[in-house]
């Protein structure tokens, strides 16, 4: 009797560390998580910003421009152009 | 010594004192009892929620504005996340050295700033809108009563080029002009916030639940192209400043699915930078300002004239001697022709010839036909200050009127109601709504408006006008087949016409299958020319041949040197 109770009263003991233990990394977890929102929303805070560099880089009047005066490109006289059919 | 063997054991004592330790040690115990009992039962809810508060927070979530993209998915719009600076007047007490760095990063007066925290209000904004890093320098210089907050900043990064399109936001991140104002409801997002519990370090260890769940504001795409877009733009800008024109406007329709390529307007204004902003910058003309058409509108006479069968696409019709008198009114034609067919009266553009076709028909047919073209009613695309035009109900027509509103006066138009309605003939004869955003599924078929073979004999009709003996050979591009029509009309200025003219071009390519509708408008050309053959008609060709070969549009005319010959003048 007084054995089973002892291994019960074990039992009860690892139950009970094994609650805290679990508790706490759930919180671990949980701060971590948080962590990783956090570092995503400026993530995409980031992307943003890039986004606008990339389409300020991407302007068309600059392209143009550039594609005019530093490239000396131009746009084929329609004599140049030839069209050809489309792969049926 | 053992205590069972202890010699005070073996007194005897009084039963009444030991029942009486006995009944006080119970009694305590029941005390003890029904206090924990009624902690724990009765004020349970109470307790915990005490507790819980000690290290319970509420969070906010913020949503962010959905971005604005162009049909290939090139942002438009976008908001980034900046700071503003506020303060508590009561708790910032600046030393002179102090308030002279503040304001020198927040780009402010000493004196303004002063002013500001010098208020008896609680909170004062002292600048919004600075970049994180400037507000990150302020938040190090340590002042009390002074802080921060996110707040958002919209860029636009294609500037002048689309933004009578896109309109703007203000400070609160809410739309006020334009799309983002059409779409605001869409584009808005529902900042949401939740509970948690924070340890002691300021870190979350646990969610408790979510209070309302945070809904991002919804991307919107758009029909326009950036590219075709900044054509127009470019180009509308480019004859602005050749015509000195005051104003003008570009609209580029998709006419297989109605969307639309571009919106351009005259002068312009960047919404990135919105200082030093006037009226005349802000109006999208094409939803918000009409104007007489003038012979922009002659085709949709011409095929009225068809449909109703009165006449046919060689119907002669006698135009001599080049003026027409209804009543006390005179019309007259800019050049005299003798006989012309219907087809020729639409090409080289003949007031008396269209006025002598409108005068055979019921003021009330006609009516009926422009209001289903959509004439004296808004789009309705949700656009602010889209305004519908004036068309006055047929009874109060007199004859007069009757003639001149064919050929496009005394009745009023947007740019962007002129484009739809040459979708009539773009089409086989039927019009589909104009839509902002992409579509991905078009309409097969839309409204029927004239008959497939009305449609097709005005295409003519226009193709010739574009063709030498026409009055727009300008219009003409290399390698496609172009239909379209010149306008002039007469501004009104305090009630009578003045020598202030309205110059327009609306055409379509390429004429055997149109994929484009382009309309052009330029407001009070002052240069030496204001016929909208020689101003519009450039404008539209180099929009017109740019997007088409962007979208990549097969070529229908076999090439040959182009015959440019002078133009027929309009009348006006």
């Amino acid at each position: 009797m007084l054995r089973a109770n002892l291994l019960l009263l074990l039992v009860a003991v690892i139950c009970a560390l094994s609650t805290v233990s679990a508790n706490h990394r759930a919180r671990k977890l949980v701060t971590e998580y948080e962590r990783e929102q956090g570092r995503m929303r400026e993530l995409d805070i980031e992307w943003g910003q890039l986004q606008i560099e990339q389409s300020t880089w991407a302007n068309h009047g600059r392209i143009e421009q550039i594609a005019r005066d530093r490239l000396g490109m131009r746009v084929p006289p329609p004599g140049q152009v030839v069209s050809l059919e489309a792969a049926r | 010594m053992k205590f069972a063997r202890s010699p005070i054991l073996n007194q005897r004592l009084s039963p009444g004192r030991s029942r009486l330790v006995v009944l006080a040690l119970l009694g305590s115990f029941i005390l003890l009892a029904g206090r924990s009992f009624y902690l724990q039962v009765f004020q349970t809810d109470f307790l915990q929620k005490k507790g819980e508060s000690r290290y319970e927070r509420v969070i906010e979530i913020s949503a962010t504005r959905g971005r604005i993209l162009d049909r290939h998915g090139d942002v438009l719009a976008i908001s980034t996340p900046v700071k503003a600076v506020w303060a508590i007047p009561e708790d910032a007490r600046l030393a002179p050295a102090q308030a002279r760095q503040l304001a020198a990063l927040l780009e402010m007066d000493v004196r303004e700033l002063n002013r500001k925290l010098a208020s008896e209000k609680d909170f004062v904004f002292l600048k919004r809108q600075i970049p994180p890093d400037v507000a990150e320098k302020v938040a190090a210089l340590r002042i009390p009563g002074i802080h921060d907050q996110r707040e958002y900043r919209r860029y636009y990064p294609s500037g002048d080029v689309m933004a009578h399109m896109l309109g703007f936001t203000g400070v609160e991140d809410a739309g006020q002009e334009g799309v983002e104002l059409a779409m605001n409801n869409l584009l808005t997002g529902k900042p949401g916030s939740r509970r948690v519990i924070k340890d002691r370090r300021g870190q979350i260890v646990e969610d408790v639940e979510s209070i309302h769940s945070p809904q991002e504001g919804r991307d919107v795409t758009l029909a326009l192209d950036a590219k075709i877009q900044y054509l127009a733009h470019s180009q509308l800008k480019k004859a602005l400043v050749e015509h000195k024109a005051k104003a003008g406007g570009v609209v580029v329709l998709d006419a297989k699915t109605g969307e639309v390529l571009a919106l351009a307007n005259a002068p312009t204004y960047n919404p990135n930078n919105r200082v030093r902003l006037v009226g005349a910058q802000l109006r999208n003309r094409a939803f918000t300002d009409t104007f007489e058409p003038g012979s922009t509108f002659k085709p949709f006479t011409a095929a009225l004239a068809l449909e109703k069968g009165k006449f046919r696409f060689d119907t002669p019709i006698d135009t001599s001697p080049g003026r027409l008198t209804i009543g006390s009114a005179t019309i007259h034609d800019a050049h005299k022709h003798e006989m012309l067919t219907l087809a020729e009266v639409v090409q080289k553009s003949s007031n008396v010839g269209v006025a002598k076709v409108a005068l055979s028909f019921q003021p009330d047919e006609m009516w009926q036909m422009f209001n289903s073209l959509g004439f004296g009613a808004p789009l309705k695309l949700g656009f602010p200050g889209e305004v519908g035009g004036r068309l006055r109900p047929a009874k109060s027509w007199r004859p007069i009127e009757q003639a001149t509103m064919s050929y496009g006066h005394g009745i009023s138009v947007t740019l962007m109601q002129m484009a739809r309605a040459y979708l009539a003939f773009a089409r086989d004869g039927d019009l589909i709504p104009v839509s902002l955003t992409r579509v991905d599924t078009p309409p097969r078929t839309g409204t029927p408006v004239f008959s497939g073979q009305t449609a097709r004999e005005v295409r003519t009709m226009l193709e010739m006008a574009v063709q030498p003996g026409g009055t727009a050979p300008k219009a003409q591009i290399p390698g496609y087949r172009v239909a379209g029509k010149t306008g002039t009309a007469h501004k009104l200025d305090g009630g009578a016409y003045a020598d202030k003219y309205v110059a327009s071009f609306i055409g379509f390519a390429p004429a055997s299958d149109p994929r484009l509708i382009v309309a052009v408008m330029i407001d009070e050309p002052s240069g030496t020319r204001y016929y909208g053959g020689d101003v519009a008609a450039p404008v539209f060709a180099e929009v017109m041949s740019g997007a088409l070969r962007t979208l990549g549009v097969p070529q229908d005319l076999p090439l040959k040197p182009l015959i440019m010959a002078e133009a027929v003048k309009e009348g006006v």
